[in-house]
């Protein structure tokens, strides 16, 4: 039994299941992502937590206590809002200080506790001014501080950084994680970002089409994706499909050296392996021979499409300061056996 | 060649509209103010003498100053009551979805496509001895109550009429806020009705402010309603105008009750826009 659970959780609109039999438990102090695509229904989860949007059937729980039908003032969530949904005629420190006016704090600790939480987010020197004089990153900045200062159980965060420039992305990322840290606040983020989902939370989970389709630590939905539909949204991913032969993957007659086995002969197999998991030999030292189609230099590596007799295969390669070969080039490709991965395709293949 | 054609080519824009403005609006005016100031005698008419009097007079007469001052309560009144009605309902339509929002906004535009005179004659029926209302009133075992001809009939049509005036500028300052606000404050432990005040009011107070001034400079200078809901002795300035110059011929003395008013009003709806705008645009930017 976790801290905040989902039970069963739907919304159903008309025909549509926008969230369709949501299981989650999320403990104390953990970060976790709800990662998708646009029309997901990862928002939709969100609002249903925050209290935005009434389920269609299920449970939300909170340290034990039933909230699935308690009105949103009376949740006590902090939410950080897509917009920010800053209040433009207060000033920074009225912004922040609303939750806490609403909950009667005096005066005197009001100022105290919007004095120190503008401290942690670096807004001191700007809490006289108005939401239009801050830019994106500060406006975000306080928007988090008004979430924050009034201690809630949960921080909810729907799709925080889509509004910022990239660079500033990165930064607030990073920013966000030392805040919730600092903090020590359960938080479930929203976003269609793998990068931001992976990089900043304990733990990921994905969503389809309404359903969770898997929920895992970062590392190991990166390594060991459910399905490859999120083996291609998380990250990038060579997927070539073949055939189980004589104990080895084979495509179009060429032999693919692998780890896997205990596929019966004939049986259609997807094979799927990351471009950084390739590696670029002098050609005839590798596994497999091809030529390279494009070479595209991405600051801190360097991305290949090579075309090898199996099909094209996206490389990475770490920039270590010598230019690689160059388009045209004939090289050879290298990985462990044990980064291919091989499954099974299912009915479809039976019949090839 | 050029350049001179670069510098009279914005003259040459707003020439029609600025002679249209000239002729229409200047021009009328100047005239009344020269009036304004014409003598006048009931025997033979406007003589060519320059004379302060029908200020004097106008401003020393309790029969005036007794109109001015209704004037300016009905239409504060209105107003007022404008405001009330007006920003609960231009929220409810901006929180409607799109078949209703559009039927709606119909039902409250629609006032406006008929004529004054039909809809206080609609008034006048409704309001009557034997009118609805009072039909109404009787079956509840409520007496038979004055309204026609009563200050009360003026400000019920005169609400009826300006209520557009006042949704629309509000509606459009609401089109502009972001729904998410609202769910801030909610989240935030603000009951519906602390945040509709504390975060959507303000936020609309620049669409209630050019509304008000709508109304007020409506409602205040408003002829036909006056004029048929609230008979011959209930005068406001419009019709009081309308009398100096029709019954009494006495064009002079119409002429500075009708200046007098604009002045008046244009202070008012002055001072009132320095007060809360300046306010507003502080917070609002």
């Amino acid at each position: 039994m976790g801290f905040l659970t989902l039970e069963k959780l739907s919304k159903i609109y008309g025909d549509l299941a926008a969230v369709q039999d949501v299981d989650l438990a999320v403990d104390k102090g953990e970060f976790v992502s709800l990662l998708g695509p646009s029309g997901c229904g990862k928002t939709t989860t969100l609002q249903m937590i925050a209290g935005l949007v009434e389920p269609s059937a299920g449970k939300i729980s909170l340290d034990g206590r039933d909230i699935t039908r308690q009105k949103p003032n009376h949740r006590g969530l902090g939410i950080v809002f897509q917009s920010y949904a800053l209040f433009p005629h207060m000033t920074v420190a009225q912004n922040v200080s609303f939750g806490l006016e609403m909950r009667k704090v005096g005066k005197a600790e009001r100022d105290e506790r919007v004095k120190t939480m503008l401290g942690l987010v670096h807004l001191a020197r700007f809490a006289e001014r108005y939401p239009r004089q801050l830019s994106g990153g500060q406006r975000q900045r306080v928007a988090i501080a008004r979430a924050l200062v009034i201690q809630p159980p949960v921080l909810l965060l729907d799709e925080p950084l889509s509004n910022l420039d990239a660079k500033l992305r990165e930064e607030m990322q990073f920013e966000l994680r030392r805040i919730q840290q600092s903090v020590g606040t359960t938080t479930i983020m929203v976003t269609h970002d793998q990068a931001e989902a992976l990089s900043i939370s304990d733990r990921v989970v994905v969503m389809e089409q309404g359903r969770m389709t898997q929920i895992d630590a970062p590392y190991r939905l990166y390594e060991r994706p459910a399905t490859p539909f999120i083996s291609s949204f998380v990250g990038k991913m060579n997927r070539l499909e073949g055939v189980w032969r004589k104990g080895a993957a084979e495509i179009v007659g060429v032999t693919l050296p692998t780890e896997a086995g205990g596929f019966a002969e004939g049986q259609a197999i997807a094979l799927s392996i990351r471009p950084e998991k390739l590696a670029l030999r002098p050609q005839g030292q590798g596994r497999l021979d091809g030529t390279i189609l494009h070479r595209f230099f991405l600051g801190s590596y360097w991305l290949f499409t090579v075309e090898t007799p199996a099909g094209p295969l996206s490389v990475s390669v770490p920039n270590d300061g010598d230019e690689p070969a160059r388009q045209g080039a004939a090289v050879s490709l290298d990985w462990a056996p044990a980064s291919l991965r091989v499954e099974a395709l299912a009915a479809r293949g039976a019949a090839a | 060649m050029s350049s001179a054609r670069a510098t009279s080519t914005p003259w040459l824009l707003v020439g029609p509209g600025a002679l249209f403005f000239l002729a229409l609006v200047i021009l009328p005016l100047v005239l009344t103010v020269i009036l304004s100031f014409h003598a006048f005698d009931h025997s033979s008419g406007i003589k060519n003498e320059f004379t302060l009097a029908h200020y004097a007079a106008v401003l020393s007469d309790d029969y005036y100053l007794g109109i001015f001052w209704r004037t300016l309560r009905l239409a504060a009144l209105t107003t007022l009551i404008c405001a009330v009605i007006g920003a609960p309902e231009a929220y409810i339509l901006s929180r409607m979805r799109d078949p209703w929002r559009s039927v709606f906004l119909l039902v409250i535009i629609g006032p406006l496509l008929v004529s004054v005179v039909v809809r206080a004659f609609g008034w006048s029926m409704l309001l009557g001895s034997t009118g609805l209302v009072n039909q109404a009133l009787q079956a509840l075992g409520f007496g038979p109550a004055r309204l026609l001809y009563t200050e009360t009939a003026i400000v019920i049509a005169l609400v009826h009429v300006m209520l557009p005036f006042m949704v629309i500028p509000v509606w459009t300052a609401l089109q502009k806020l972001d729904p998410a606000v609202e769910a801030a404050a909610w989240s935030l432990g603000a009951s519906h009705f602390t945040a509709l005040r504390r975060v959507v009011l303000p936020q609309v107070s620049l669409g209630m402010l050019s509304g008000s001034l709508i109304v007020f400079g409506l409602s205040a200078s408003a002829f036909a309603i006056p004029g048929l809901l609230g008979g011959r002795r209930l005068k406001m300035a419009a019709t009081l105008v309308y009398d100096e110059y029709m019954h009494e011929l006495n064009w002079p003395l119409g002429a500075t009750i009708a200046i007098i008013v604009l002045v008046a009003n244009l202070l008012i709806m002055l001072a009132y826009n320095r007060v809360v705008e300046g306010r507003a645009r502080r917070t609002l930017g």
